[in-house]
C-alpha cells in the first residue's frame, strides 16, 4: 500500500523595505502582520523607522542628479521598461491587489490594467513636458529669455492608503518622470503591491535610489519626511485614510522648509480611477528662466 | 583725475497732492477703519511725515472680503473676459499717463531714486496690466486646460521694495483671471497703492474688484486668516512665507510665496570685465539693495578677483547716493529706520566674524536713513553675510577656481531664488544655467524683468511664478489641482 505524498509547503516571501536599490529590513527589527480584506494572514511587512526614512531620504538625494541628468529619452525609455516588467508580473499583482483591497480576480485584473496603462501614459510625457510647460518669452528688449521646468529634488509620497496598486503608480509615476526621486510611505495596511513593485523597479532599469519605499505606520513616517530639511516636496493624498494623521498636518509641518506640498484633490480616498494628469507632474517641478542678452 | 560734481537736478514734487490722512478702499470708497487707528507713513530721506494711513483691523478686513466676494460673484466673475480686458487696458494706460505722478510719490514715500522710479518701477507696473490684460479673454488659450475658474477672492499682502510694481504683479493676473482682489500694501510704503485707489476711480472698475486695505503685519495676517480668502499671494520674508504656509495648512486655500534670496552673482576669468562691472553695480546697488533676487553674493573665479574688486571698487566710488528726488541718484534712502538697523546689525557681523569691510567715500544726508553701498572680501561661505539676507547695499566676495566649486557655492544656501553668470563661453553658460538652483539666471545681464518672462523661487525662495504664463496658473483652479 503506498502512503499518500504530502502536499507541498508553498514557499513564502518576506517583505522588505526598498531602500538606494536594496531590500533592507528595517533597522528597528520590527514587522507588522499584513492581513487580506477578509482578515487572513498574507505576510509580515518591515515596519519602518524614522531612520529607515532618513536612510531613503539620503539615498533618493544622492540618485537625483544622475537621473535629472540622464536624458529625458533615456527616462521615458526606462520608465516604459516598468511597464513591460509590470505586464509580464500581472499574475502576482491580481493576486496581490485583490487579496488586500478585497476585489474579485475580474476587478482587480482590471485595476492593474489601469495601472500599467497608467504608467505608460506617464512614460510617455518624459520628453514632452518641457515643449509643453516650457516657453520661450518675448521680453521687451535684445534678450534671449526662455523658461523650462527642472525637477524639484526629492519628493516624499505618503502612498494613497485604499488605493494600493492603481493609487501608488498615479502618485508615484508623475513625481518620478521628470528627474526627481522619490521616498514613498507605502500605504499601512495594504503594501504588499508597493514591495512588488519595487522588485519590477530593482529589475528594470531604474537606478537604485531613485524610489525608496518604507512600510510600516504612516502617522509615524511621515511627519518626519514632511519636515525633514532635504525633501523638496511632498504628496500628502495618503494621510486620507491613515490612522492617526491628517494631510492638513503634514502640510503644517511641510511649511517649515517651504515644502512643495500636493493635497488631496478632494476627500474621498479612493478616487483614483481618472487621476491621471499633467498637473500631477507639474506639481513636482520648478520652472527656471534663463535670460541672456543678444547683440552682434 | 579731477571729480566734478553735479549741479543738483531735483524732480518737482508738485505733481503730487498728498491728503493729511487716508481711509481704506473699500468696496469703491474710501471708508473709515472701524477701530479709527492709524499709522504716519514718512519719506525715509528725510524722516518728513507724509500722511496719516488708517489700520484695518479684522472687521475692516471682513467688509472688505465681503466685498470683493460680492463683486466676484455678481458682477466681474460672469463678466466675458473681452470686458475684463477693457478695464486692465484702461488701467494700463492710466498709469501710463500718470506715470510721473506716481514716480514722485513712490520716492517720497519708498526713498528710491527717481530714475529707477521713473524709469523701471512705473513702465514695468503699466507693462504687466497691459500684458495680463491680453490674456483676459485668451485663458483657454493658457495651457491649463479648457474652461479654467478663477478661485474667487485674491488675498494679496506685498512688500515696501518695490511698491507699485509689486501691486501690478499681484492685482494684474488675478483681475485678468476673473478674481477679485483685496491688497494689502506695506505698512512703510502704502501712498502708491492709494492712489493707485483713485485711478481705479477713473478706469470706473467696479465697486470691490479691488480693495485696499492698509496696516501692518497683524492687518495682512487678518488678509491671510480670512475664511472668505479662496487664495493667498504673498511676496516678503522666508519667515512670514512659512508662517503663512502654515496658517493655510489643512484648509484648501491656495497661495503663492515670493520669499527672500541671496543670489550667487558668478564671475568666470573669461566674462567681459567691464559689463560685469555694471551688472555687479545693477545687481546689488540697485533699489539700495532692498531686492529679493539682488547678487548679493559675489563669487569671483581666483585668477580675476582682485581685478575685479578693485575695478568695483573704483566704479562703486562714482555712485552718487543721496537725494533720491534728484535725477542723478544713483543709491537712495534706506526704507525705514529698522530695515536700516538691521543692515547695520548684519555688516557689524560680517566684521566681527573677520571679513573685511571696504565703505565707499561717500558723504551721507544728516536727516533720513542712509547707508553707503559696501563691499565685503575674505568672506567664508559659513559667515552670516554670506547666508542672511542682508537686503541692503552690502556685496559679499567670495572666490571660486573651478566651475564645479562655484555651482556648489552658488547652490550653498536654503535660498533658490535668482544667480548671474558672467563668461564669453557659451556652452558653459547653458552647463551653469543648468546646475544652478535658482527659477531666474541672468548670464551676462541682472535684475532683468519683463512682465512676459515668470519669476519666482526654488527652496526656501517659495512656491509659483509671477508673470508670464506661468504666472496665470496659481489664479486658476485647473492650474493648481489633480
Amino acid at each position: 500500500m503506498r502512503a499518500t505524498a504530502p502536499a507541498r509547503i508553498d514557499v513564502r516571501k518576506t517583505y522588505k523595505l526598498f531602500i538606494g536599490g536594496a531590500f533592507p529590513r528595517s533597522e528597528s527589527g520590527r514587522t507588522y502582520e499584513v492581513t487580506s480584506a477578509k482578515g487572513a494572514f498574507l505576510a509580515n511587512a518591515a515596519q519602518g523607522s524614522r531612520k529607515d526614512a532618513r536612510d531613503a531620504v539620503r539615498a533618493a538625494r544622492s540618485a537625483q542628479p544622475g537621473w535629472a541628468g540622464a536624458t529625458a529619452y533615456n527616462r521615458g525609455q526606462v520608465l516604459y521598461r516598468v511597464a513591460e516588467l509590470l505586464e509580464g508580473r500581472r499574475a502576482q499583482f491580481v493576486a496581490d491587489v485583490a487579496a488586500g483591497e478585497g476585489l474579485t480576480e475580474r476587478r482587480a485584473q482590471d485595476v492593474v490594467s489601469a495601472a500599467i496603462d497608467r504608467w505608460v501614459w506617464y512614460a510617455g510625457w518624459s520628453d514632452k513636458v518641457a515643449q509643453v510647460a516650457g516657453n520661450a518669452n518675448p521680453v521687451a528688449g535684445p534678450y534671449f529669455n526662455l523658461s523650462a521646468p527642472e525637477p524639484t529634488g526629492v519628493v516624499a509620497v505618503i502612498a494613497p492608503q485604499a488605493s494600493s496598486l492603481l493609487g501608488l503608480v498615479s502618485v508615484l509615476a508623475p513625481a518620478i518622470v521628470t528627474g526627481n526621486t522619490v521616498v514613498i510611505v507605502a500605504s499601512e495596511d495594504r503594501p504588499l503591491p508597493a514591495i512588488s513593485l519595487a522588485e519590477v523597479l530593482a529589475t528594470s532599469d531604474v537606478p537604485g535610489g531613485v524610489v525608496n519605499i518604507i512600510t510600516g505606520r504612516t502617522a509615524e513616517i511621515a511627519p518626519h519626511l514632511a519636515k525633514h530639511m532635504d525633501v523638496n516636496a511632498i504628496d500628502v493624498a495618503g494621510a486620507l485614510g491613515a490612522d492617526g494623521i491628517t494631510w492638513g498636518e503634514l502640510e503644517a509641518d511641510a511649511a517649515g522648509t517651504v515644502k512643495r506640498v500636493r493635497r488631496p484633490a478632494g476627500d474621498d480616498e479612493d478616487s483614483w480611477a481618472e487621476a491621471q494628469s499633467l498637473n500631477a507632474i507639474l506639481a513636482y517641478t520648478e520652472t527656471k528662466t534663463v535670460w541672456h542678452p543678444k547683440g552682434m | 583725475m579731477p571729480r566734478f560734481e553735479y549741479a543738483p537736478a531735483p524732480e518737482s514734487r508738485a505733481v503730487v497732492d498728498i491728503a493729511s490722512s487716508y481711509g481704506l478702499f473699500i468696496d469703491g470708497e474710501f471708508v473709515e477703519s472701524a477701530s479709527g487707528g492709524s499709522l504716519k507713513t514718512i519719506n525715509p530721506a528725510t524722516e518728513e511725515s507724509l500722511a496719516d494711513v488708517a489700520v484695518a483691523d479684522e472687521s475692516d478686513v471682513d467688509r472688505a472680503v465681503r466685498a470683493a466676494r460680492r463683486a466676484q460673484e455678481k458682477v466681474w466673475g460672469p463678466m466675458p473676459g473681452a470686458e475684463r480686458a477693457k478695464y486692465l487696458f484702461r488701467i494700463a494706460r492710466l498709469l501710463a499717463e500718470r506715470s510721473r505722478e506716481f514716480a514722485v510719490l513712490e520716492v517720497l514715500d519708498n526713498g528710491k531714486p527717481i530714475r529707477e522710479a521713473r524709469d523701471v518701477d512705473v513702465p514695468t507696473a503699466a507693462a504687466h496690466f497691459f500684458y495680463y490684460a491680453g490674456w483676459a479673454d485668451k485663458l483657454d488659450h493658457a495651457g491649463f486646460g479648457p474652461s479654467p475658474r478663477p478661485h474667487g477672492v485674491a488675498g494679496q499682502v506685498i512688500p515696501w521694495n518695490f511698491p507699485l510694481l509689486m501691486l501690478a504683479w499681484k492685482i494684474a493676473p488675478a483681475l485678468a483671471t476673473g478674481n477679485t482682489v483685496v491688497l494689502k500694501p506695506a505698512e512703510t510704503t502704502p501712498l502708491t497703492a492709494l492712489l493707485f485707489a483713485d485711478l481705479l476711480r477713473q478706469a470706473e472698475l467696479p465697486p470691490g474688484v479691488v480693495n485696499i486695505v492698509t496696516g501692518a503685519g497683524a492687518t495682512g495676517a487678518a488678509v491671510v486668516a480670512h475664511p472668505g480668502v479662496d487664495k493667498v499671494a504673498f511676496t516678503g520674508s522666508t519667515a512670514v512665507g512659512k508662517r503663512i504656509a502654515k496658517e493655510i495648512a489643512g484648509t484648501r486655500k491656495h497661495a503663492t510665496l515670493e520669499l527672500g534670496g541671496k543670489a550667487a552673482n558668478i564671475v568666470f576669468d573669461d566674462a567681459p570685465i567691464d559689463q560685469a562691472i555694471e551688472g555687479i553695480v545693477n545687481g546689488i546697488f540697485f533699489n539700495q539693495g532692498q531686492v529679493c533676487c539682488a547678487g548679493s553674493r559675489l563669487l569671483v573665479q581666483e585668477s580675476v578677483a582682485e581685478e575685479v574688486v578693485d575695478r568695483l571698487k573704483a566704479r562703486l566710488g562714482t555712485l552718487r547716493v543721496g537725494d533720491p528726488m534728484d535725477k542723478n541718484t544713483d543709491v537712495g534712502a534706506i526704507n525705514s529706520a529698522a530695515q536700516l538697523a538691521r543692515i547695520t546689525d548684519l555688516t557689524k557681523a560680517g566684521e566681527e566674524e573677520g571679513a573685511v569691510r571696504w565703505t565707499a567715500d561717500c558723504a551721507l544726508p544728516e536727516q533720513g536713513f542712509w547707508f553707503a553701498p559696501t563691499v565685503f572680501t575674505d568672506v567664508s561661505a559659513a559667515h552670516r553675510i554670506a547666508r542672511e539676507e542682508i537686503f541692503g547695499p552690502v556685496l559679499s566676495v567670495l572666490t571660486f577656481r573651478t566651475p564645479a566649486e562655484a555651482v556648489a557655492k552658488a547652490n550653498n544656501t536654503p535660498y533658490g531664488l535668482s544667480a548671474g553668470i558672467w563668461t564669453e563661453k557659451g556652452s558653459r553658460i547653458l552647463a551653469m544655467a543648468d546646475k544652478l538652483r535658482a527659477g531666474v539666471v541672468w548670464a551676462n545681464t541682472f535684475n532683468r524683468f519683463d512682465p512676459t518672462s515668470p519669476f519666482g523661487g526654488y527652496k526656501e525662495s517659495g512656491y509659483g511664478r509671477e508673470g508670464g504664463r506661468h504666472g496665470l496658473a496659481s489664479y486658476l483652479i485647473e492650474g493648481s489641482t489633480r
